[in-house]
């Protein structure tokens, strides 16, 4: 192992990271949900139960959406550079990559979100065990495709 | 302020964090997965940073009986360890390593790489309407 040192940017991580905190902590206060981007979404796909068959609206779901949308374009604009983005996946390894984050993250109840901010602060022993299995998969896939099939550099 | 307005806020300041921190940048993410290799160790300072601040106003916040807008707080009420938690998890890890986006990222760069954005966008969506169906046939 070996750490990368120019690519390491603890500063903007570490403020941006207070920002995600920030918004969860915001949303909680506000509506009282648990910011997961998943679940959020999800409910938007298929409705998320309400115990006695009560309809939930959807629009503090799309609000929010809408919302991590326009974030990135005030950044940018008040930035006033593009925000960087070079992919990693390309052909049949991005939508497949697309279905396996969706189901899994709906399967196993969050995502880096919901179960990594918000589970965690809430010291969560599911997301934890949650956590360290996403964690663990997503080392294991990575070293499999870079350095034993050299699938990318 | 109305709710819905502080509610779509949220989702700004959200969507302004991920594009600071560099997480809507699927090559910074898989960095930090590539333990083994050239690791870049970013990923761990966001992920503490927002655990830092939302364990303080997770605590502040359900101080109090209520939130602002709403009648109670809608927590997730599951304790036990199951088979889907772990499983799920674990697929959603391979698919993240593979192209380097979670769902938060996704739904905050879909304008900003909409070429990429919305056919992952599109298959993520499919793939959480059928996680969440079959966790529900799993739990009847």
């Amino acid at each position: 192992m070996t750490v990368n040192w120019v690519a390491f940017t603890p500063l903007s991580a570490l403020i941006g990271g207070c920002l995600i905190g920030f918004a969860a902590a915001l949303l909680l206060a506000v509506n009282g949900r648990i910011m997961g981007a998943s679940g959020i979404l999800a409910g938007l796909i298929v409705s998320a139960k309400t115990g006695k068959g009560e309809a939930e609206s959807k629009s503090w779901r799309w609000l929010f959406v809408a919302g991590t949308v326009t974030g990135p374009l005030l950044v940018w604009m008040v930035g006033g550079k593009p925000i960087d983005i070079q992919p990693v996946a390309s052909g049949l390894t991005l939508p497949a990559a697309g279905l396996l984050v969706g189901f899994g993250a709906a399967f196993g109840s969050g995502c880096t979100s919901g179960h990594g901010i918000c589970g965690l602060a809430r010291l969560s022993i599911r997301s934890l065990v949650a956590v360290l299995s996403f964690m663990a998969s997503g080392l294991i896939t990575v070293y499999l495709i870079r350095h034993l099939l050299w699938v990318w550099p | 302020m109305k709710p819905s307005f502080l509610v779509f806020c949220s989702g700004v300041i959200f969507g302004m964090g991920l594009a600071v921190s560099g997480m809507l940048n699927p090559s910074k993410v898989v960095g930090f997965l590539d333990l083994f290799g050239e690791w870049d160790p970013s990923l761990a300072f966001v992920m503490g940073g927002g655990m830092v601040v939302n364990f303080i106003g997770f605590r502040l916040i359900t101080r109090h009986g209520k939130p602002l807008f709403a009648p109670r707080f809608m927590l997730p009420l599951k304790t036990n360890i199951e088979m889907p938690l772990v499983i799920g998890a674990a697929i959603f890890g391979v698919g993240w390593a593979m192209a380097g986006l979670c769902p938060g990222p996704a739904i905050a760069s879909v304008l900003l790489n909409p070429a990429d954005g919305v056919l992952f966008l599109v298959l993520m969506c499919a793939g959480l309407a059928a996680g969440r169906l079959l966790a529900r046939r799993l739990d009847r």
